[in-house]
C-alpha cells in the first residue's frame, strides 16, 4: 500500500466492507457451499441407493422370506415385524409420554428442586446412545429369567425406552405453546385444573404432540442398535403374529444384507433401504402436513 | 357439572359436598357456609394426576435401571479383570484363549469415527445455520429446513450401507485410489459427519435465532457488513448454544453405533491413520450381540463394561454441553 500519497478511493461512497466486498462475498458463497454439500449428499444418498436396489425392486422383496439366493431372497417377515414392533412400541411410549409430559408441563412446580432434576434428568436420556437402552432390556430380560429374547413385545420395550424422552420433550413444547389465557378462561368457567388440561390445553396441543410422536416414532423405525443385541437377528419363515411372537425388522435384515461378503446381497439391502425410506418419507410427510394443516397460530 | 352457579344453589346442594376445612375463614360478617370456597373433591382426578406424576418419575426409574443395569455385570466384569488392565490395555481379545481386555483399541477407534465426524459436521452445520438464521430470505428457509429434516431421518442402517458400498469402495478407493480395504473408519466418519450435520444446524440455528434484533441493527449502524455483523456480534453472543450444539454432535457420534458396525470394520486394533479399520465400543457391543453370549458369562460382563464406559462418556460430554448452555447464556 503506498504511504506517500493520500489516495483517493476508486470506488468513493462504498465502505470498503461493503455488503458486496470480496470477504462479504466469498463468506456468503462458503455458506451456500456448506448447505450445497448437505443436499447434495442426501440426493446422491437416495439416487445411489435407488440406482443399486432397484434391480431387485419387485414383488418378491415384499412378498418373499429371506433365504440363501440374493435373487430369491425378500423382506416380508422383517417388514411385518417392524410394523409389529412400530405399533407395539406407539402404544408404550405414547400415552405414558404424554402424561409424563402434561404432569411435568402443567402441573409439577418448576421451583422444586426435585422436579428440576426429574427435567434435566429427561434431557440427559435424550442422549444416551440407543445401544444403551439395548443394555438395559437386556438386562431386564436377564432379570425376568426370560430365555428367549426375540419376542416383539420385549424388542418394542426397548424402542418405547428410546423414544420416551423424545416424545416428552416434544409434548412439552406443545403444551408450551398453548396461550395461558385459554387456561384462565377455562378456569374462570369454573374446570377443574385437570377438566381444564382434558378439555382444553391437550386438545389444543394436539398437532404438535402427534408431529412429534410421528417423528420419534420414525426415529425408531429406523433404528436397529438395540434391536440387535436383543436377538432381532434371526432368520424367519413365518410372519410375526403377536406380543410373544419371534420378529425382525427391516433396519436388522439390511445390516444382515449389507454385512455380507456378496454383492447380490448388498443390492438386496439397497432394495429394502428403499422401503424403509419409503415408509420413513411417508411418516415424515404426515407429520409436516399434520404441522401445516392443524397447527394453530396464537 | 362445572356449570356456573349462584350462592343459593350452592348453600342448597352443600349437604352432598364434601365439606372441607378452608384455609381461610370464611369473610366475617357474610353468611358463607364453611368449605363453600374449597373445591370438590374429585377422586377420579387425584387418581389421574398421582398416575400423571408417576409417569413422570418413569424417567428417574429408566436412569437409576440403567445404572443398575450397567454397574451390575460391570463389577463381575471387574472382578476378573482389573480397572487399570481395562483402561490402559492395548490389547483387546475378549474371546481369544489368551483372552486381554485393553479397551484402548476400542477408544482410539471411537476417537478416530468422532474425530472425523466432527470435522465434517461442524463447519458444514454451523455454514449452514448461519445461512439459515442470518441469509436466507424466508421462502428459501421454509424450503431447505425440511430437507434438513430429511437427512435427520435417513435410518443409520442405510448411512452404513452408503458408507460401505459408495463413499468407501467408490469414492475411496476407485476415484480417489486411496490404498484401503474393504472398511475404513475414514468412510464410517464421514458419513457420521452428515448425519450430524442436522443436529449442529438447528441447535446452532435456534442459538443464533435467539439473538435479539437490535445487536444486529446496532452493528450495522456502526457500518458492518452481514459478515462482519454474523461473525463479531451474532456468533460471540450465540457462542454457548453454539459450543452446546457442537458437543451435542461429540454425544451423539460417540453413540452411534449402526454406520459404524456396517463401515469401519470389526478389526480390533490400535487406528493408526483414518484409512484404516477400526472397532468402535458401540460397533463392538453391535458385533458381540451377533454371537449369543450367556447370562453371567465374562463375554456377557464385558459387554456391560463398554457399556458403562460408552454411557460415563456421554454423560459426561451431556454435563458439559448443559453446564455451558447455564455458565455462558447471555440473557437478553
Amino acid at each position: 500500500m503506498s504511504t506517500t500519497t493520500l489516495s483517493v478511493p476508486r470506488r468513493l461512497g462504498r465502505a470498503k466492507g461493503g455488503e458486496d466486498s470480496p470477504k462479504a462475498m466469498a463468506f456468503m458463497a462458503a455458506l451456500w457451499f456448506c448447505l450445497f454439500v448437505a443436499v447434495l449428499f442426501l440426493v446422491v444418498l437416495i439416487a445411489v441407493t435407488v440406482i443399486e436396489g432397484l434391480p431387485r425392486w419387485d414383488g418378491a422383496l415384499l412378498g418373499n422370506y429371506p433365504g440363501p439366493d440374493p435373487l430369491e431372497a425378500g423382506a416380508r417377515p422383517a417388514i411385518l415385524g417392524s410394523m409389529w414392533v412400530i405399533a407395539t412400541t406407539a402404544t408404550m411410549a405414547i400415552p405414558l409420554g404424554v402424561a409424563a409430559a402434561i404432569h411435568l408441563e402443567e402441573f409439577a412446580d418448576p421451583t422444586n428442586r426435585f422436579n428440576r432434576f426429574v427435567e434435566l434428568n429427561v434431557q440427559n436420556l435424550a442422549a444416551v446412545p440407543a445401544i444403551v437402552y439395548g443394555l438395559l432390556t437386556l438386562s431386564a430380560v436377564a432379570l425376568l429369567g426370560l430365555t428367549n429374547k426375540n419376542m416383539v413385545i420385549v424388542g418394542a420395550m426397548s424402542l418405547a425406552l428410546l423414544i420416551l424422552p423424545v416424545i416428552i420433550i416434544s409434548t412439552r413444547e406443545a403444551l408450551r405453546a398453548v396461550p395461558i389465557e385459554i387456561r384462565h378462561g377455562s378456569l374462570a368457567l369454573g374446570a377443574s385444573p385437570l377438566q381444564t388440561v382434558i378439555r382444553q390445553t391437550l386438545p389444543a396441543a394436539v398437532p404438535g404432540i402427534a408431529t412429534g410422536s410421528i417423528l420419534a416414532l420414525s426415529r425408531a423405525l429406523g433404528e436397529a442398535a438395540p434391536l440387535l443385541l436383543l436377538g432381532g437377528l434371526v432368520f424367519l419363515r413365518f410372519d410375526p403374529n403377536g406380543l410373544l411372537s419371534g420378529y425382525t425388522t427391516l433396519p436388522i435384515q439390511i445390516f444382515n444384507w449389507s454385512s455380507r461378503p456378496q454383492a447380490g446381497f448388498h443390492t438386496l439391502a439397497a432394495a429394502a433401504s428403499m422401503v424403509l425410506l419409503a415408509l420413513l418419507m411417508a411418516m415424515n410427510s404426515l407429520a409436516i402436513y399434520i404441522r401445516n394443516r392443524f397447527q394453530q397460530r396464537w | 357439572m362445572s356449570l356456573p352457579r349462584s350462592p343459593e344453589a350452592a348453600t342448597l346442594d352443600r349437604v352432598s359436598a364434601v365439606i372441607e376445612p378452608t384455609e381461610s375463614p370464611a369473610p366475617v360478617g357474610r353468611d358463607f357456609p364453611a368449605g363453600f370456597l374449597a373445591a370438590r373433591s374429585r377422586p377420579g382426578e387425584t387418581i389421574t394426576l398421582g398416575l400423571m406424576k408417576l409417569s413422570a418419575w418413569v424417567s428417574i426409574a429408566i436412569t437409576i435401571g440403567i445404572v443398575v443395569a450397567l454397574l451390575i455385570p460391570s463389577i463381575d466384569f471387574f472382578r476378573q479383570v482389573s480397572v487399570m488392565d481395562f483402561l490402559f490395555g492395548t490389547r483387546w481379545a475378549p474371546r481369544f484363549a489368551n483372552a486381554s481386555f485393553g479397551v484402548v483399541p476400542l477408544v482410539t477407534a471411537t476417537l478416530w469415527t468422532t474425530l472425523i465426524a466432527l470435522c465434517t459436521a461442524v463447519p458444514l452445520g454451523l455454514g449452514a445455520a448461519v445461512y439459515l438464521a442470518e441469509y436466507a430470505p424466508w421462502r428459501v428457509r421454509k424450503l431447505l429446513k425440511p430437507i434438513l429434516e430429511i437427512l435427520a431421518g435417513v435410518p443409520t442402517v442405510v448411512y452404513g450401507l452408503f458408507a460401505l458400498t459408495f463413499v468407501q469402495q467408490t469414492v475411496l478407493r476407485d476415484w480417489l485410489g486411496f490404498t484401503t480395504g474393504a472398511f475404513s473408519v475414514l468412510a464410517a466418519g464421514l458419513v457420521m459427519g452428515v448425519m450430524i450435520v442436522p443436529t449442529v444446524a438447528s441447535v446452532s440455528e435456534d442459538a443464533m435465532s435467539a439473538v435479539p434484533n437490535a445487536l444486529r441493527q446496532g452493528s450495522a449502524a456502526l457500518g458492518a457488513n452481514r459478515m462482519q455483523t454474523t461473525l463479531r456480534v451474532v456468533f460471540p453472543a450465540a457462542l454457548s448454544g453454539i459450543v452446546a450444539a457442537i458437543i451435542l454432535g461429540v454425544s451423539r457420534a460417540v453413540g452411534e453405533t449402526m454406520i459404524v458396525a456396517i463401515a469401519a470394520g470389526s478389526q480390533a486394533r490400535i487406528v493408526g491413520g483414518p484409512l484404516e479399520q477400526g472397532l468402535t465400543m458401540t460397533s463392538f457391543i453391535a458385533n458381540a450381540a451377533l454371537g449369543d453370549s450367556r447370562v453371567g458369562s465374562l463375554a456377557y460382563d464385558t459387554l456391560f463394561a463398554v457399556g458403562l464406559l460408552l454411557f460415563v462418556i456421554t454423560l459426561v460430554v451431556n454435563a458439559i454441553s448443559i453446564a455451558f448452555v447455564r455458565r455462558f447464556r447471555e440473557a437478553y
